[in-house]
């Protein structure tokens, strides 16, 4: 019965949002991500707790709980799981995270709570009392969650605060990870070390892409909105308010500085503002160009950024505008794009995705007239652009992983099940080893072959080295002779002795004899000196000994000759050895008999 | 009791004069003998415990101890290494031994069994190690004894078994430093020894790559390094070795088995290597090339620095597996996608012009066959692509540098890696980009650069780093361009950069020249729009004074000279400008050949003949020139003075007109200068006169003498190129000038011990110049030093009054020496760009605060400036401070060029208006003799530095600024 290691996704299973992932190791069950899917409002946008138990809480079936970074999709359902659900358990998340994700929940919560009107919802006091559950993690600590269950965060890409994390039992281990961007140069980079785990769960929502580099994507964003500057046009760029926007401010920062710029450039307020707050606050969770800079100032202390006033939107003269929301669908990134549309040396530009029937999407799509509400229509005259920009890892970036990890096991979740089979049979192909993509609900199974610690005295060591050759050869295995204690759950590889000391036991000595009838003609004496002279002359560098009670001893065997009274020529030779000596034995008796039948 | 306490006493006492006794032996020991070891021998013997004795070696290890004492010091140490118990005491010995065995002047061959017996009782790991180390420096000491370093590897086999990895470290470093490089011939050598010693030192290091112990595998690379460095020829079985090494858990191993790789590849570059899992061969340089490209994609920045470096060095990789390394596929949803390069690429074959208007331009096209993508960088696939963008700035770098070097050595392949050079303009580092932008240069004759990429070239003019700046237009000068739309393209962000850093302008005026003269057919139909002609009308002749405007006449008098049909479109006030540029600028407007005008200007007709011709006629009228001085006998002759005036106005004028020789000429100006002032002093009827009588005339001798010395100071240290000859000249020179300030001296001062002193201070000079200049003592015949030296006996034994009276008549009778020129001779100068002295702005601040001023200067000819070129700053109230510049704020732009670029602080108290102040640089040098100054140990020193002279000479001209230091107000 192998020891083995379960994992079942509760969603991101073959499919994008509310990560949510169990895995059971060595007899722990640890539950990885707690996340929402943006797409739904009714039960499905939670993962469904009732899998782990039908009623009750789930403190008794988990272990722990680890949060990856503070994407909702990652952490939404967290505060449901805990005091909804009900869960006392450790909460494992990084310091950026514990501090960012309460903001996005609490958000998360207003829009569907305030301005959707839900009911049986979390509340604030439900966020408070579940970020008091939360351990905070520090990069490359090992944290001992009990005796046997170990976890450790490595720094991942995508967002502030995200950690790859190893959680270990034993000698089994899993890592977990995000996209990790090691290719896309943003502001955050990724390392983790040769930890050869046993699965490597990863997700996958880039998996049939690679990207071109980031360098060339930034050239021309910079290029575009320097051009319109230069023109006197004026830049306006809907972000998100997190990740996306403090990426765009940094690198337009650095290149106002470089060219020596002197535009104005401003950030709407609200969210992003406590967002760049903790930027600034977790300024080495960051990359070599900002941790260099903060020698001499802190990268999120923007010196060419200044917050946004309504006021301003009407100034004459270039500017560049980082206003929220992203799609161009309410707000005040709409209301700015209202004013501005008109004038073709204005321009717009998108960094991200706009979903269907938003303003963003219609004018990506070449629209130049919108029907606002009340009928007006606005005529875009400005330009749009377009930039992608994305925190997600492609296929190259997951490869490079399972380069750097080297695990037994792949695991593919969050994204589709197409990309994934692709992605599936490209690491079969390149790494040779398994790799699983289990649907939600579904379980994959992998057994392990778990390597048993055992100590081992030095004494007997010292003493098995002394006895073969100078150096131990890792390439060729050795036998060595001991005895195994297994004692409270403990396993102890002692010499013998030391066993019978600590178990308080007699040593028994066991001996074999051996009668080997023969004819002959000589004296007892006689015949034992010819076995004596003969042996001597054939075991060269053995101690063979006669002794004056008439026996020969070869090493720890013992030689006798008996005659029967009644045939004097019917000799009887008893070959007496000790379980030790038993590799001589049957050589001693070869020789033996050989001599007498000659 | 009494009689207890006088017994006690009597012990007391007792006890203490049998102290004294032993130490009074000690002391003379060291008395009669001024050895280390006896000092030594006393403190170990009196330290108590091992801590002491330890503190007593860490003091003697600081200490330098004499080549003679060095042996009878180690026996002391080891003598005391058998009787010490404490590990640590014995390691700082055995450390001790290494550190003794490397004193100049000994030899350590009488030590080495002595070192090596200890190796045999030594229980200690530590110490073992450390003996290992100690006997690898005395080996390395003894490179020309065979015997010894038999041994010495003996030993290492000896004790490469041993269990810890520190001995097996060290042992391996022995065999890497020491093992013979070929196996000894005779096999009958010596008797015993051959079995182990004689074994191949390299598959003996080979086994130790699979040792459990990283540092021990590292170590064993290291030591096949090390082999190969010394020459010896590694065997091709190493190569699978190392390759698997590639791929171990530990970076310091990874890292050294690239190397390895490395080496292996370019010792058998065409060996042929099976490919595993085929039946395929490929070069051995080649499959070197796909396993450290693949290497650039390693866990570990370390690594892949040391990847990236390592591909450029390889230079006989195929061009196909090297064009392999910029590959690049995208795709998005299975789907290829065309890189932003192909696009740019594309929409400038098409005639296209500016992207990314379309929504989804970069949308994925056709579909992928899923088999056919890479994901993984397999062999060279993409190594440069990953490297340019890896997160570390360092392996960025890295990948630059040896992009660079691949491609200077094969043009097509520099031709497809311009894209990804381009790119690196706009990385987030500065040290990359300024990088990418030399490389670039570096590369420059290889490529031709299309209208998209000059693009994103010159979009880095407006960077705010001047180095930066300089860097790209340092590249455009040396860039080819393909069409008449990149010239128009490149003036046009070129004066926008003119015109948003004013400062640039000298810079990018030379640029200017440099793209003319590169493109005349290009600039030709752009120069009626550049110059705004119009076919029929006459347009407003533009401000002279404009630097753009400059700028745009610079690159079209440049194109012109290689195109006849130009000058043909100038309107009349162009010549105009022509002939006031070529004046003010020379250095940047070429001579043209106008049709149809007269050849006005002297100084054109003697540039369009002046070529090599000339140089060589210049050189020989200097020549002629020296020659004729040099039929002068003595310094008294008749009419020697004016031929020596006339010469030195004729060398004068050489150099302004002949800037190739402008040093020399100089040089040589500036010597006779000396001559001619030694020879009036010297004719001055004043030394007939008695002395009450010549006060007045005294003053003007003692002034030459003090010019000659200073003179000779400037001949010394401004000029460089001097040969030893000349440098004796220039000393001989020094010497009569203060032969003759002596002379004065004696004349004037009536004290006789001043008289004294200075007469031996005097000898000793003549002294000193002997022991330096021996070897030229011959050159020097009939000269004032030589005839000084054949009196030296006479003149050292009499008395002052005697001594001046000898010098005088030798110093009259002496004769002119000839002045020998070398091959080449550079007058260091220094030119201020900024402050310009221009501005009537005055600088304000606050009186009692400091204002930064920014100086840029050029130096030309300066050897190591960041020690010599210092800047003074001058106030009007006479103050004056010298600043020494960080060594940072030296660039080096070009051979026997410098740029200084930094800030000068100044601080003053409150004045009432506006003052200038003056600004100018510095050469400082020290006349001392280096070698003697080379022993820091100044106590020990006898001689305080000798005849050592430290001053300033000012090489630059003033700079004056308007500063305006105000009272604060309160």
């Amino acid at each position: 019965n192998m020891p083995e290691i379960n994992v079942t996704p509760l969603g991101a299973g073959q499919d994008v949002g509310r990560s949510c992932i169990l895995v059971s190791i060595g007899g722990k069950n640890i539950m990885l991500d707690c996340g929402m899917h943006m797409g739904y409002n009714d039960d499905r946008r939670f993962p469904d707790f009732s899998y782990i138990t039908q009623n009750g809480r789930l403190t008794d079936f988990l272990d722990c709980v680890i949060i990856s970074h503070f994407h909702l999709d990652h952490c939404g359902a967290l505060p449901y799981m805990s005091e909804m659900v009900g869960y006392d358990g450790p909460i494992y998340m990084t310091h950026p995270t514990k501090a960012i994700c309460p903001i996005l929940l609490e958000d998360f919560r207003k829009i569907t709570v305030d301005k959707k009107g839900e009911t049986n919802f979390f509340t604030s006091q439900m966020i408070k009392d579940c970020m008091k559950k939360v351990v905070p993690l520090n990069l490359h600590q090992t944290v001992q969650v009990d005796d046997e269950l170990e976890i450790k965060a490595y720094y991942a890409g995508h967002v502030l605060g995200a950690a790859m994390v190893h959680i270990k039992v034993g000698s089994e281990s899993v890592v977990y990870t995000v996209s990790v961007n090691k290719y896309a140069k943003s502001h955050i980079s990724a390392w983790i070390d040769k930890c050869r785990p046993d699965i490597l769960i990863s997700e996958s929502t880039y998996a049939t892409t690679i990207r071109d580099s980031k360098r060339c994507r930034e050239r021309d964003f910079l290029k575009k909105v320097h051009e319109t500057i230069e023109r006197g046009g004026k830049v306006l760029i809907p972000v998100f308010a997190l990740g996306r926007a403090q990426e765009l401010c940094i690198l337009l920062e650095t290149f106002w500085e470089r060219m020596n710029l002197k535009a104005p450039i401003y950030f709407s307020t609200g969210l992003t503002e406590k967002a760049n707050h903790y930027y600034k606050l977790f300024i080495t969770w960051t990359n070599q160009k900002i941790r260099k800079t903060f020698v001499q100032r802190n990268m999120f202390e923007f010196k060419h950024i200044k917050a946004f006033d309504r006021s301003y939107a009407d100034n004459p003269g270039p500017m560049v505008v980082f206003a929220t929301p992203g799609m161009l669908h309410a707000g005040q990134s709409l209301q700015i794009f209202k004013k501005w549309a008109g004038n073709e040396k204005n321009m717009v530009i998108m960094p991200g995705y706009c979903v269907q029937g938003t303003i963003g999407h219609k004018i990506l799509n070449g629209q130049r007239k919108l029907e606002m509400e009340g009928r007006a229509t606005l005529d875009v005259k400005l330009q749009v652009e377009y930039m992608s920009f994305s925190a997600h890892a492609d296929a190259k970036g997951i490869m490079q992983l399972i380069r750097m990890a080297e695990p037994r096991n792949m695991l593919l979740v969050h994204g589709e099940a197409v990309k994934m089979e692709f992605l599936k049979g490209k690491i079969e192909q390149e790494f040779s080893i398994d790799c699983y993509m289990p649907a939600n609900g579904e379980t994959a199974t992998v057994t392990t072959n778990p390597s048993v610690p055992v100590d081992i005295s030095l004494n007997l060591l010292k003493r098995e080295m002394a006895l073969g050759g100078p150096l131990p050869d890792p390439k060729k295995p050795r036998t060595m002779h001991g005895t195994l204690i297994m004692k409270e759950n403990s396993l102890k590889l002692v010499s013998s002795e030391q066993a019978l000391k600590e178990l308080g036991l007699n040593e028994h000595q066991l001996r074999f004899t051996c009668r080997v009838q023969l004819q002959d003609p000589h004296s007892d004496p006689d015949t034992l000196h010819r076995i004596y002279t003969h042996l001597k002359s054939v075991l060269k560098g053995y101690t063979i000994q006669h002794l004056p009670d008439g026996t020969v001893m070869v090493e720890s065997i013992v030689i006798k000759v008996s005659s029967s009274a009644e045939d004097t020529n019917a000799k009887v030779l008893l070959l007496s050895w000790s379980y030790q000596g038993g590799e001589y034995f049957f050589t001693a008796l070869c020789i033996v008999k050989r001599l007498m039948y000659q | 009791m009494a009689a207890h306490l006088k017994k006690r006493v009597y012990e007391e006492f007792s006890k203490v004069v049998q102290v004294t006794h032993e130490e009074a032996p000690a002391k003379k020991l060291r008395l009669s003998k001024p050895s280390k070891s006896a000092a030594l021998h006393v403190d170990l013997c009196k330290a108590s415990s091992s801590t002491d004795a330890l503190q007593y070696l860490l003091t003697f290890s600081r200490k330098p101890v004499e080549a003679e004492s060095v042996e009878g010091v180690v026996r002391i140490l080891l003598e005391h290494y058998y009787k010490e118990t404490d590990s640590s005491v014995r390691l700082k010995i055995a450390s001790l031994l290494g550190l003794l065995s490397k004193t100049p002047g000994f030899s350590p061959d009488c030590i080495v069994d002595d070192a090596i017996n200890t190796l045999s009782s030594e229980k200690s790991h530590q110490v073992l190690a450390q003996l290992l180390d100690s006997l690898l420096v005395i080996g390395s000491q003894l490179p020309e004894s065979p015997a010894v370093r038999l041994r010495l590897i003996e030993v290492a086999y000896k004790n490469l078994s041993d269990s810890s990895f520190g001995v097996r470290t060290k042992c391996l470093q022995l065999l890497g430093c020491l093992g013979l490089l070929e196996a000894p011939l005779g096999k009958d050598s010596d008797g015993p020894g051959p079995s182990l010693a004689m074994r191949d030192v390299q598959s003996i290091i080979s086994d130790y790559f699979g040792d459990q112990d990283p540092r021990v595998r590292t170590a064993a690379l290291k030591a096949m390094l090390q082999l190969h460095e010394r020459g010896m020829k590694i065997h091709q079985i190493i190569y699978d070795q190392a390759c698997r090494l590639l791929s171990d858990d530990y970076e310091q191993v990874r890292s050294a088995a690239v190397q390895m790789v490395w080496v292996l590849s370019q010792l058998y570059p065409e060996s042929i290597v099976p490919i595993p899992s085929s039946n395929e061969e490929i070069r051995l340089v080649d499959d070197a090339f796909g396993k450290i490209s693949h290497m650039v994609s390693d866990g570990s920045w370390m690594v892949r620095v040391q990847a990236a470096k390592t591909l450029g060095s390889m230079l006989q990789v195929s061009p196909h597996f090297l064009e392999q390394t910029l590959d690049k596929k995208l795709m998005s949803d299975l789907r290829r996608k065309r890189t932003a390069h192909e696009r740019a690429k594309e929409l400038f074959a098409s005639g296209e012009f500016s992207s990314g208007r379309k929504w989804a331009d970069d949308a994925p096209k056709e579909k992928l066959d899923t088999n056919t993508v890479n994901l993984i960088a397999s062999g060279a696939c993409g190594a440069f692509v990953h490297g340019l963008e890896d997160e570390m700035f360092e392996v960025r770098n890295a990948a630059v540098e040896a992009l660079c070097q691949l491609a200077r050595s094969s043009p097509s392949f520099a031709e497809k890696c311009l894209d990804f050079l381009v790119d690196m303009f706009n990385d987030e580092i500065e040290e990359v980009r300024l990088q990418s932008i030399h490389v670039l240069r570096q590369i420059s004759t290889h490529i031709t650069l299309r209208e998209d990429q000059l693009d994103t070239v010159l979009a880095v003019l407006e960077d705010s780093s001047r180095d930066i700046r300089e860097a790209l237009h340092e590249l455009l000068c040396f860039t080819n361009v393909s069409t008449k739309e990149c010239i128009q393209l490149a003036l046009l962000e070129l004066l926008k950069n003119l015109n948003k850093y004013p400062t640039d302008r000298s810079s990018v005026w030379k640029c200017l020249k440099f793209l003319g003269s590169r493109h005349p057919t290009l600039v030709l139909p752009l120069v009626p729009e550049l110059l705004s002609t119009h076919p029929y009308f006459d347009t407003p002749e533009p401000d002279m004074d404009d630097p753009a405007y400059i700028a745009v006449l610079v690159l079209v008098f440049n194109a012109a000279t290689s195109c006849p049909t130009m000058p043909a479109l100038f309107s009349d006030h162009t010549f105009r400008h022509y002939a006031y540029l070529r004046d003010s600028l020379s250095h940047l407007v070429p001579p043209l050949r106008l049709p149809g005008r007269k050849q006005v200007y002297g100084l054109d007709s003697v540039d369009c003949g002046s070529g090599s011709g000339s140089v060589e006629s210049a050189q020989l009228f200097l020549q002629q020139s020296l020659n004729r001085v040099s039929t002068i006998q003595n310094l008294e002759a008749a009419g020697a003075p004016e031929l020596l005036d006339l010469t030195i106005r004729d060398l004068q004028r050489l150099g302004e007109l002949q800037t190739e020789l402008a040093g020399a000429a100089d040089f040589c100006a500036t010597f006779l200068r000396c001559q001619l002032l030694l020879m009036k002093a010297l004719q001055e009827k004043l030394w007939n006169i008695s002395v009450p009588l010549i006060l007045k005339q005294n003053i003007t001798v003692t002034a030459a003498a003090q010019q000659v010395l200073d003179e000779s100071y400037k001949l010394e240290f401004l000029y460089s190129g001097l040969e030893n000859r000349q440098v004796a000249t220039i000393h001989h020179v020094r010497l009569q000038a203060k032969a003759l300030q002596l002379i004065l001296a004696a004349r004037t001062r009536h004290g006789l011990d001043s008289l004294i002193s200075s007469c031996e201070k005097f000898l000793q000079d003549v002294e000193s110049f002997q022991r330096l200049f021996l070897t030229e003592l011959p050159h020097l015949q009939d000269s004032f030093v030589e005839k000084l030296l054949e009196l030296l006996p006479r003149l050292s034994s009499c008395k002052p009054v005697e001594q001046v009276k000898i010098l005088q008549t030798t110093l009259r009778q002496s004769g002119l020496l000839q002045l020998r020129l070398p091959e080449q001779i550079h007058r260091a100068t220094a030119t201020i760009i900024e402050p310009t002295g221009e501005s009537d702005n005055p600088l304000r601040f606050t009186s009692g605060l400091v204002v930064a001023l920014d100086i840029d200067a050029t130096l030309e000819h300066v050897q190591d400036p960041q020690n010599s070129v210092k800047v003074q700053v001058l106030y009007p109230d006479g103050q004056s401070h010298v600043i020494h510049p960080k060594p940072a704020d030296f660039r080096k732009p070009g051979p026997n060029r410098h740029r200084l670029i930094t800030q000068v602080y100044l601080s003053h108290t409150a004045w009432t208006e506006p003052s200038q102040i003056e600004v100018r640089l510095l050469l400082a040098y020290s006349s001392s003799c280096s070698s003697r100054l080379g022993w820091t140990d100044a106590m020990d020193s006898l001689h305080p530095a000798e005849g050592t002279v430290e001053g300033t000479i000012p090489f630059s001209k003033h700079v004056k600024v308007f500063i305006m230091p105000k009272p604060a107000r309160r």
